[in-house]
């Protein structure tokens, strides 16, 4: 796998600059945690970079990606502005979804980003449904979306898979295999391991590539979109990766050895990708440094946008539960105004 | 014209009209649906746009969210309403959520039809009746019509809407009739209440099918026991029009609350809740409510016919609002 030719060196720069802003976003976004400027869950993608990136560079523009609640990589990938997501995560109005969503849940309308999903399967029918939009409306636009080997074991994936195969919809299902559902590792979890082969009884043909190496990973989905494009078939793709960091902040990781994550470090994405492009002359060491300093940079910016974005203004509580019209006027038309029901308005930050 | 045809004729003109309308759900097209709303639909539309599904509630009415926030107008028959109870992941965390958690950046406009009621002998998974469930999630929208014309002009408005929409029948209802509008403008608004049959004595609030049965209450207990309720059709729990209720109530200073599901966490204690926040001193007796029995519905013919409410517990509630029992 590791002998696909590099793609053109401006391309391969792009690719390793959007890498390497993942994981010092990632990182960044960490140290926040831990200085509780960010709330709730926080699951990080560092070790995922190659697979985030090889296959998000294999879609189109109007192509819509759907992914799961580790989905900061997903959105910079779609080109999501890093303060915004940055700004998101410390629940500020300028956040993505304007603090709504939370670390979970981004979302870009405009680049056609269509979120990161709190529920562990939930996102598969979602993206067969937008395939199936796709397909109705005439276009050649596919949908790619990307969920962890823990998902492969709920209900919604064979469904999904199922249905997607049946009605021959533009749609391809990339389990992201980091070797943990949580904090039980897939030899726990998974009766088949070979996670790819999990679709050829739903009809769906099934491919793996090397998750931790960016060029695989974008030519295995460019001909997984290529089928479910042209051939209007699904295709699920299984991407072998490793998180080095725990399923989220809260997590002690007393389920893997220290010598197992020392392992997969040896083989981290942009530590080999970054030594590949130097040794095949296409991004000179210094250069390197140079797209390091820069990731830095952004991400310094990013934080300092959060930090300086406001909070959501209390009256906006209720914004955007319904979108209003003459059958839902405002929120006081739906439900209660009573004196003895507490609004959370009223209540404050 | 009757429920079911009101339902089927809705779909039709929805469906002439916008050619994003389209239907999904098991049996919907050859069979012609469980309890034949869709009948003819699949001969006119052709099966892109009415689609038989396999049996998987949790990934259909997910595929309906997805594609209800890329451009198209799903609706989604569920077989009965105890199956919601499998997709209840992608109807709450979801089709509910989305435009919220998301900022706003997205609408879903989804209708996702289902059946409720006992009657028909068919045990506990397939007769009770979850409006109480679905009224409380915020994010959706919650019809409960229980005329035809009011299955039509409330389905047309469900699927012209930009929000998810909980559209709930009754099978006991498919087969009832009534006046229809037949003119394609017969477009009603949610969040506006019925006045079935005006009274000044005692308001009675049925829901569902029990506004069919409350006005056959009120009918014996004007015959009966020279008591004239009014009775009031919500029509829809999400938007509520609590205000004719409430007007209803300081009318006539009683209220009893009729429904066909359970009694805890209900529809009827939840507009119990309301009405006296709002017009307790209007009240002259506590706010009664008649619900389904709280247990799972039995088989036996006997056993159901007591488990959910018919007209003498309704005229013995309105009574007892009076201290006359």
């Amino acid at each position: 796998m590791a002998d696909r030719p590099l793609p053109p060196p401006e391309v391969a720069r792009e690719w390793l600059e959007t890498m390497t802003l993942i994981r010092r976003f990632e990182e960044r976004a960490g140290e926040m945690y831990a200085k509780a400027k960010v709330g709730g869950f926080l699951h990080l993608a560092i070790g995922e970079e190659a697979t985030i990136v090889g296959s998000v560079r294999a879609l189109r523009e109007t192509d819509y990606l759907i992914s799961t609640y580790r989905s900061h990589g997903h959105a910079l990938a779609r080109g999501t502005e890093p303060e915004r997501v940055m700004a998101e995560l410390f629940g500020k109005e300028d956040g993505v979804c304007r603090g709504r969503g939370g670390s979970m849940h981004m979302f870009d309308l405009p680049r056609r980003f269509m979120g990161g999903y709190g529920i562990v399967g939930g996102n598969l029918p979602l993206a067969a449904g937008m395939a199936l939009a796709c397909d109705y409306l005439g276009t050649e636009d596919a949908t790619l979306c990307q969920f962890g080997d823990g998902a492969a074991n709920q209900g919604t994936f064979g469904e999904t898979l199922n249905l997607a195969a049946l009605w021959r919809l533009p749609v391809v299902f990339m389990v992201t295999n980091n070797q943990f559902g949580m904090g039980t590792s897939l030899e726990r979890h998974s009766a088949v391991t070979d996670l790819f082969k999990r679709g050829e009884g739903y009809g769906v043909p099934g491919i793996r590539c090397d998750g931790m190496d960016v060029v695989d990973t974008y030519e295995t989905t460019c001909e997984a979109l290529r089928q479910a494009r042209e051939e209007r078939r699904p295709v699920l793709v299984e991407a072998i990766t490793y998180r080095f960091r725990g399923h989220s902040m809260a997590d002690p990781e007393e389920y893997r050895t220290k010598e197992q994550v020392e392992q997969w470090r040896q083989r981290d994405p942009l530590t080999t990708f970054g030594e590949r492009l130097s040794a095949e002359g296409a991004v000179p060491e210094q250069e390197r440094e140079e797209i390091d300093r820069r990731a830095i940079e952004t991400v310094d910016g990013a934080v300092l946008f959060a930090e300086a974005s406001p909070f959501p203004a209390p009256e906006s509580l209720y914004d955007d539960v319904y979108v209003l019209g003459d059958q839902v006027q405002g929120w006081y038309s739906i439900d209660e105004r009573a004196a003895g029901v507490q609004r959370g308005e009223d209540i404050g930050p | 014209m009757r429920y079911r045809e009101a339902l089927n004729a809705a779909l039709r003109e929805e469906m002439q009209r916008d050619e994003r309308v389209f239907l999904m759900g098991e049996d919907v097209g050859v069979f012609q649906g469980a309890f034949k709303v869709t009948a003819g639909l699949l001969e006119e539309f052709g099966e892109k746009r009415v689609r038989d599904t396999p049996i998987s509630e949790n990934t259909i009415v997910g595929m309906g969210v997805g594609a209800a926030m890329t451009g198209l107008r799903p609706v989604v028959e569920l077989m009965t309403i105890n199956f919601s109870l499998l997709a209840m992941d992608q109807i709450v965390n979801h089709a509910a959520h989305i435009r919220y958690m998301f900022g706003g950046q997205v609408k879903v406009p989804l209708v996702v039809r289902m059946p409720q009621g006992a009657g028909h002998q068919l045990g506990p998974t397939h007769s009770h009746s979850f409006e109480a469930l679905y009224l409380q999630v915020p994010g959706l929208l919650v019809a409960v019509p229980s005329t035809a014309a009011d299955a039509k002009g409330l389905l047309k408005a469900a699927i012209r809407d930009d929000n998810p929409v909980i559209f709930i029948e009754h099978e006991y209802l498919y087969g009832q009739r009534g006046e229809v509008p037949d003119d394609d403008d017969h477009v009603m608004r949610f969040g506006q209440a019925a006045i079935r049959r005006e009274g000044g004595d005692v308001t009675i609030v049925g829901i569902s099918r029990m506004a069919v049965t409350a006005q056959r209450a009120a009918d014996l207990l004007a015959s009966e026991h020279d008591v004239e309720a009014e009775v009031i059709d919500p029509r829809t729990l999400r938007p509520l029009d609590l205000d004719t209720i409430l007007d209803s109530v300081r009318k006539t200073n009683r209220c009893v609350v009729v429904e066909e599901g359970w009694p805890h966490g209900g529809v009827g204690a939840n507009l119990a809740a309301l009405i006296q926040e709002q017009a307790f001193d209007h009240l002259d007796a506590p706010i009664a409510r008649v619900t389904g029995a709280d247990l799972p519905m039995p088989y036996s013919k006997p056993l159901e016919e007591i488990a959910y409410p018919h007209e003498p517990q309704i005229v013995q509630a309105v009574l007892a609002t009076f201290g006359d029992v």
